[in-house]
């Protein structure tokens, strides 16, 4: 038999009575495998690219164009896309470049879905995990909140929010956060009832990992894989909720915009002027589409089982 | 025996609130450990072993109630705060499980599981960490421990993975391995490998070894005394030769009749016991296996026998004094 370098080395270590060296890797993190193996997935990588081509865009664009996204230009109302003159994807009824309100469209519709998706995820992943993992009084306690919450009718807290606050970008925030941490809280407690009662969470307790490390150490890379596919879900719905906010006059605030906004408005044009409707649905369907490849390819990837 | 046991159990009992009433799964049961020795809990399915060794680490389900005293050093652990039983639990008392299919977390690398206690109660950098837990796994043989460490628990087959549960168990040294079915979810030459690592690390590390199974073939490779369990009670104790050679408590005798044996002449029809367990929620008034016992005497409906000695630290709990002959040939 021909002793492989591996093979050799193996015995070295086998053969050696005192300590292994300590030359070994401390054990690749789950994210870095992931990221890894996400890489082999075609669909993600060009979801993954795609996406950052319209954030890379989103942060240029305004910035080195000469036009804004508030100055109406009376001249030029309506343009339709053109290669002369810079406005590539036309005007708007006022006369503003579209390429540009997309592009701010863009950045406040991808922030307010990151950064809303982003604490909603965290609360409700703490949340939730930490009501399944303790269970009993503190579950129902916990839970029974979450149900209240769900029962306060969304759009009069929001005006009552902006009676009481202003409107404001970060009202939006809270908005939204305030209401789709719910789901994803009884998503993660049902999975964690369910994985409670696995083995190897009682291995955990008998080497005397206490509780909350429990939740963090060992629940938390179990629920990963249904977060990041509901986080994935949630940017999108956060988006289109930003929009229908928008849309009554609760939201982003002309003339400042956002994907939903320019939706809307474009829609009211349809019949004479649809480039105002499809360019910016365009992005929003990109942007929600590579969000949602992306979410699956790393839902299998952080599945070790789908190595 | 003049040195003091390293775990004093005494008069424990774990009790379950259910909506039928409370179901007492262990009942007053007393047992020793000493340092260094190997301590077998044999009974079936249901017969409290497990829970009983649960409910001393604190670790019964939220139902379950432990009452009565177990000293480990001295310290009592019945009612002790979580955070000194997290301190004791893996750092001092290792525990195995059954199935180690399902004892590891399938999302974290081995390294970072046998890690985990390390960094939990000793304070060490995670160089130190890894390079334990490379020796660990070296320690029960487990081939290019280095690869292994980053590998995940499904890369591993199931003796593998009873090795890296064991030595996640004995990574902080601890003085008592508690090894609750540990060759149960094997296959039989896994089984085989898994009882000589464990003997080979009783005699390295110099681990009590409490050890749970059903199977007598286990106890008499691995063990130094025996306590048979019965619907939650010791009903019978003693060195491992008595209890094979010598056993005086039918239910003992029933379960070494259950052995298929090999080598015999005669293949026999493989003697089971009659009945089953009885329901632990209506235990019957005297002693529990008297309604499947060969022997049964007036006296065993009503009262319930208590342990006695029969030999040199052979107890046993049974009304029945003459020969044990009835169960040997099922005609």
């Amino acid at each position: 038999m021909t002793a492989s370098p591996r093979q050799a080395s193996h015995q070295a270590v086998v053969g050696s009575p005192a300590v292994a060296p300590v030359s070994a890797p401390a054990g690749r993190s789950l994210w870095a495998d992931a990221i890894a193996r996400l890489m082999q997935n075609r669909f993600a990588v060009a979801s993954a690219i795609l996406l950052g081509v319209i954030v890379s865009a989103a942060i240029v664009v305004p910035w080195i164009s000469p036009y804004n996204y508030y100055t109406p230009q009376w001249a030029l109302l309506d343009l339709p896309p053109t290669w002369h003159g810079g406005h590539i994807f036309g005007t708007d009824d006022l006369g503003r470049d579209l390429l540009v309100r997309i592009m701010w469209g863009c950045r406040i519709s991808l922030f307010i879905g990151l950064v809303a998706t982003v604490v909603s995820v965290v609360i409700g992943v703490l949340w939730g995990a930490t009501a399944g993992f303790v269970g009993g009084h503190v579950d129902s306690a916990m839970m029974r909140i979450v149900d209240i919450l769900y029962s306060v009718p969304f759009i009069p807290f929001v005006i009552v929010l902006v009676v009481m606050f202003g409107r404001d970008l970060f009202l939006i925030f809270v908005a939204i956060g305030a209401v789709s941490w719910l789901d994803i809280a009884r998503i993660v407690r049902g999975q964690t009832l369910s994985l409670r009662n696995k083995e190897f969470i009682e291995a955990a307790r008998a080497s005397g990992v206490s509780g909350p490390s429990i939740v963090v150490r060992h629940l938390v890379p179990n629920l990963l894989g249904i977060v990041v596919i509901y986080a994935t879900l949630t940017v999108p719905s956060v988006i289109l909720f930003e929009a229908f906010l928008s849309f009554l006059g609760l939201g982003v605030q002309a003339p400042m915009t956002s994907l939903g906004v320019l939706v809307s408005d474009g829609a009211s044009e349809l019949q004479s002027y649809p480039y105002l409707l499809f360019i910016p649905a365009l992005f929003l369907a990109l942007i929600v589409y590579c969000l949602n490849y992306l979410g699956d390819g790393l839902r299998d990837v952080l599945d070790p089982k789908e190595r | 025996m003049a040195a003091t046991p390293l775990l004093e159990v005494h008069d424990v009992s774990v009790e379950f609130a259910t909506h039928e009433g409370a179901v007492k799964a262990v009942s007053h049961v007393d047992l020793d450990l000493m340092a260094g020795e190997t301590l077998a809990i044999v009974g079936e399915s249901g017969s409290g072993k497990s829970q009983m060794l649960l409910g001393l680490l604190g670790l019964s389900a939220r139902n379950g109630r432990v009452t009565g005293s177990a000293r480990f050093k001295g310290e009592e652990l019945v009612g002790a705060t979580t955070k000194r039983l997290n301190q004791i639990r893996g750092a001092e008392i290792g525990f195995v499980f059954q199935d180690p299919m399902t004892s590891l977390n399938p999302y974290l690398t081995i390294g970072r599981q046998l890690t985990e206690p390390l960094t939990m109660h000793r304070q060490i950098d995670r160089a130190t960490a890894t390079s334990q837990a490379i020796e660990m796994l070296n320690a029960v043989h487990m081939t290019e421990p280095e690869r292994r460490m980053r590998q995940y628990p499904h890369q591993l087959s199931g003796g593998m993975r009873q090795r890296v549960a064991i030595a996640m168990a004995l990574i902080c040294r601890p003085e008592v391995l508690i090894a609750d079915e540990p060759t149960t979810a094997l296959d039989v030459t896994v089984q085989a490998q898994v009882l000589a690592l464990l003997r080979e690390v009783r005699e390295r590390f110099g681990t009590a070894i409490v050890l749970v199974t059903h199977d007598l073939g286990v106890i008499a490779e691995l063990a130094d005394r025996v306590n048979v369990m019965y619907a939650g009670k010791i009903v019978e104790t003693g060195p491992v030769e008595a209890i094979f050679y010598r056993c005086r408590h039918p239910y003992t005798e029933a379960l070494e009749r259950s052995i298929p044996q090999l080598g015999e002449e005669r293949l026999e029809r493989l003697v089971a016991i009659a009945g089953n367990p009885p329901n632990p929620l209506h235990l019957p008034p005297g002693c529990a296996f008297a309604p499947r016992c060969p022997y049964r005497l007036e006296m065993c409906d009503r009262r319930i026998p208590s342990l006695e000695a029969v030999g040199t630290g052979h107890l046993k709990a049974c009304f029945y004094e003459g020969a044990m002959d009835r169960m040997a040939e099922p005609a």
